[in-house]
């Protein structure tokens, strides 16, 4: 198990440096100008001074170059120094990922924003896990039952609704009729009294419960589905047949083989947590991580993007390893080594 | 597997997420300010509520919460990339001087304004001496002089900076003593109100910005996201494009007068135009709401809800089409200008053309589409007072009937009997683009259908705002190369003075291929007539009546030529809670927080 896990590890450095240079070769040929929201009465000169000093006009293998030696060289060197406040070599000047609109290190804006991200995202993710496997579950058990039809409906319309029209509305009832939510993300709220934990619970019910709507219908049919397909195998009339009780065939013998498939569900929309809801963020103006590559890609923010991207890219290649490992630990016949 | 080793891996997992959230609260915590998420139902104390000048102690009046859909990125005028950073840095730093709604100049720094008569600008306007006030002092408690006005011009002059303000006709800025600073230009400048006049040109301190100059701009994260000023607030913590929180300067001048009423201030950004909006005038969650350029179908309703007004102030900004002067066929220059050798076939010194096109167009249809009050049809590429021009107002009402006898007349008529027009045998149909954004297709469909009545056939195109306001060469979309016949869009002047603006449509900014596209004379307007008038004007003082004339023949020259067709005087638009007392007239000309420090609460 840990040779397979080492061996896999290894085999992401090549396919993350690939991944990086494919993300930064789409964006150098993508057009984009880093002032194009500046006057259009500006001269063209300053202009050019502007984009020579952020390194626009750089060849593209220099770029990448000089990205990558931030990005697993001078990044990883600054976590270290900040987590345990040591200091290698000359740390003050060390150069760092600068975002193009903002001029800060890359890294640091991403960390800024990853909390409300995680917040509503995580929650929502949380939550629809919690909800949907039940409801998966018995709605297969008691397959076209009132309750089964009744899921159905709502799955179908918590699946079919897209979030910007769900939000939407919650905003136009929860907001402006009955006035209890705010319809916006206050990230500077500090959670340090039962007041502020009010106004934070406040301002995340909404986005909490669009997403988890969704989040639900999608993952409840998946349970529902994968529990259907193990009710009717031998082993389940086996151990019937050997009198176990009901909730036991179920809960233990079932349940634990449907997860299966479930799992792996999970484990692929974990990175999608990271990554931030992009619509929802923006419905709900919450300024996570998808509202944040929404505007660097706005802007021309080619570090930002490449950046954020790349990291979206790290994160799918650990699910998918979690994922992996996962699948072992629940089905003992699947062995790696 | 065991059920410990599946047990013990969620519980990593878990730790992951958790090690995620604690390292990020952190990051909030020392935010500083106590805002709530209802920043307008925070209660202010009770004041003065007649409107008259705050009175009582400065920073009584609690959180001003502003929306800025586009979240400032950082503060620093001088390396901003749009108005959003400009905006938010004018809360801190200050200029010498700043326009008023009016078009007024208001000494900010200064302690009056520069004239020949008080001798502040030499009898040839080869340069400017600015008097600085007594006594002021920077945040952090030095006193301001004449050298930071200096250190502002060195660390923006310094190419390698990437400095975003335009300082190519300084020759050199110079302390005189503590308080006074000379600007030199290279060429005398009737018009000197440019350099460290509006929330574009502030003035930076020495001290904080002395190791960013050159290439280190870029790794002053620090200095850029809370710069030592002289404004009502300092920045306490900012997280780019997404929240600034300020809190009064301590050092402030107005605070003896118990300015500003507002103790802190947060601009959080994010969302869209509308849900902003929404946010001010619907639910009244918010004081202030930037930049609201949104349907009027959608803004009326939300105003009657109650809770706020909405502002407009019309500066030079003017929606117009731009008929190219060059032929954008792909033949090897396309759309380069090459001395006049390559003369669009059909708008080429037309000027019959493009008048009836001009009046087949019902601008009062596209404003009540498009804009509501935040538009004004207008026939001139100059709409501001006092140099309006009311000669080209044939236009503002519409004549589809004058249109087609004028095309008649020309002899440009449809010889083949396909609904279309001809001018020399070429038809009248055109690739016609804009930016992608809704108000401008839906006047875009009225304009091809307007066009439609008289034989001439646009067809609708529209281009990303990043691909067609991008300078670099890589968009071939991009407005400057124009590969295309027809462009509309706006531009406005930055300054109330036209010369600035009216400089590009000299025949020395065609943008081509030659130039790399620098210029901003994107109808390649090429008229010996109107490179002279222009001369004149630049040499006219400002207090010469005779200025305000040039600007209207230069108005009429490419108006009348057929270069451009004006379409609506266009106004920034923005939205005040009901309670907040104080802001007169919106700023077109300067920041909209310009006079911040006089904002009160009811």
């Amino acid at each position: 198990m840990a040779q397979y896990i080492l061996r896999r590890t290894l085999f992401a450095i090549p396919t993350l440096m690939v991944i990086s240079l494919i993300i930064f070769a789409i964006l150098d040929l993508a057009p984009g100008d880093p002032t194009s929201q500046l006057p259009l009465t500006l001269p063209a000169e300053v202009r050019e001074n502007i984009r020579e000093s952020l390194g626009f006009n750089d060849p593209f293998l220099i770029q990448w170059l000089k990205w990558m030696r931030l990005m697993f060289i001078n990044e990883p060197l600054h976590a270290i120094e900040s987590v345990f406040n040591v200091c290698f070599g000359d740390c003050a000047a060390r150069d760092r990922i600068i975002s193009w609109s903002s001029r800060a290190p890359a890294i640091d804006i991403m960390f800024q924003r990853l909390p409300q991200t995680l917040w509503v995202l995580g929650l929502a993710f949380i939550l629809g896990i919690i909800i949907a496997i039940p409801v998966g579950v018995l709605s297969a058990y008691k397959q076209y039952s009132l309750f089964d039809n009744v899921g159905t409906l709502g799955t179908m319309v918590g699946f079919s609704a897209p979030t910007f029209f769900t939000g939407l509305l919650a905003i136009v009832i929860f907001s402006v009729t009955l006035g209890w939510f705010p319809s916006f993300y206050d990230s500077t709220l500090v959670v340090n009294s039962w007041s502020s934990f009010l106004a934070h619970l406040k301002q995340m019910a909404m986005p909490v419960a669009v997403l988890t709507l969704f989040n639900t219908a999608a993952l409840s049919r998946f349970t529902r589905a994968s529990v259907l397909d193990n009710l009717n195998d031998d082993y389940v009339r086996t151990a019937r047949a050997k009198g176990l009780g009901e909730g036991r065939v179920v809960l233990t013998h079932v349940l634990r083989n449907s997860l299966i498939p479930v799992v792996t569900l999970i484990a692929l929309q974990v990175p999608g947590i990271f990554g931030g809801a992009i619509i929802t963020e923006q419905i709900f103006r919450i300024n996570g991580i998808g509202a944040l590559l929404i505007t660097a890609i706005g802007q021309s923010d080619v570090p930002m993007v490449q950046t954020l991207t790349f990291i979206f890219a790290v994160l799918i290649v650990v699910f998918n390893l979690l994922a992996d490992i996962t699948y072992g630990v629940l089905d003992p016949r699947i062995r790696y080594d | 597997m065991k059920r410990w080793q599946w047990l013990s891996l969620f519980a990593a997992f878990a730790l992951f997420i958790a090690a995620c959230a604690t390292g990020t609260t952190e990051t909030t915590a020392d935010g500083g300010t106590a805002t709530t998420a209802d920043g307008a139902a925070t209660t202010a104390a009770p004041t003065d509520t007649t409107g008259a000048a705050p009175t009582g102690e400065a920073g009584q009046g609690g959180d001003f919460l502003a929306f800025q859909w586009q979240g400032p990125s950082q503060v620093n005028a001088y390396l901003s990339t749009g108005t959003k950073d400009l905006l938010a840095g004018s809360l801190v730093l200050e200029p010498l001087a700043e326009w008023s709604p009016g078009g007024e100049l208001v000494p900010a720094l200064a302690a009056e304004i520069p004239t020949q008569e008080n001798g502040g600008i030499a009898e040839d306007y080869s340069s400017i001496t600015w008097t600085l006030k007594e006594g002021l002092l920077w945040s952090d408690g030095t006193p301001v002089t004449a050298d930071d006005v200096v250190f502002s011009w060195e660390y923006c002059s310094n190419a390698e900076t990437g400095c975003v303000a335009d300082f190519s006709t300084v020759e050199s800025v110079v302390a005189d003593d503590e308080t006074h600073a000379t600007i030199n230009f290279t060429t005398p400048q009737p018009f000197p109100f440019i350099h460290f006049v509006s929330y574009t040109y502030p003035v930076i301190q020495r001290a904080q910005f002395a190791d960013c100059v050159g290439a280190a701009a870029n790794a002053c994260t620090e200095q850029n996201f809370s710069p030592v000023g002289t404004g009502p607030y300092v920045v306490t913590n900012l997280v780019p494009e997404d929240v600034v929180s300020y809190e009064m300067n301590p050092n402030y001048r107005g605070i003896p007068e118990g300015k500003p009423f507002f103790g802190t201030v947060t601009i959080e950004g994010g969302g869209d135009a509308e849900s902003t909006a929404r946010s001010v005038l619907e639910i009244g969650e918010g004081d202030y709401a930037w930049n609201l350029q949104v349907a009027p179908e959608i803004i009326a309703p939300m105003e009657a809800a109650g809770n706020g007004v909405v502002q407009v102030a019309f500066t030079s900004n003017v929606e117009h089409i731009n008929l190219n002067q060059t032929d954008p066929a792909d033949d090897g220059n396309r759309s380069d200008y090459a001395g006049g050798s390559n003369p669009n076939p059909v708008f080429f010194n037309n000027p019959d053309l493009a008048r009836a096109l001009s009046m087949a167009i019902n601008r009062e249809e596209l404003v009540a589409v498009g804009y509501g009050p935040s538009g004004i049809p207008t026939c001139n590429i100059w709409p501001s007072e006092p140099a309006v021009s009311t000669n080209m107002d044939w236009c503002l009402t519409q004549d589809i009937e004058g249109a087609n006898a004028l095309l008649d007349e020309i002899g440009a008529v449809d010889s083949d009997g396909d609904g279309v027009r001809e001018w020399n045998g070429i038809p009248l149909e055109f690739d016609y683009v804009t930016s992608t954004n809704a108000v401008r297709q839906s006047n875009q469909a009225l304009i091809e259908s307007y066009w439609a009545e008289i034989g001439v056939v646009a067809n609708m195109r529209n281009e990303d705002a990043g691909l067609f306001f991008d300078g670099t060469a890589a968009s071939d979309a991009s407005i400057w190369k124009f590969f295309t016949d027809i462009q509309m869009f706006t531009n406005g002047s930055t300054s109330p003075d036209p010369q600035g603006y009216m400089v590009q449509y000299t025949i020395e900014q065609i943008p081509e291929s030659t130039n790399n596209y620098a210029g901003g004379n994107i109808p390649r307007y090429a008229s010996e007539e109107y490179d002279a008038v222009f001369a004149e004007l630049e040499a006219t003082s400002l207090e010469d009546p005779a200025r305000n004339e040039l600007v209207i023949q230069l108005n009429d020259l490419v108006v009348g030529d057929g270069a451009i067709i004006p379409l609506i005087h266009r106004g920034n638009v923005s939205a005040f809670a009901n309670s907040i007392q104080g802001v007169g007239d919106l700023n077109g000309w300067d920041s909209e927080y310009w006079n911040i420090e006089e904002w009160t609460r009811s």
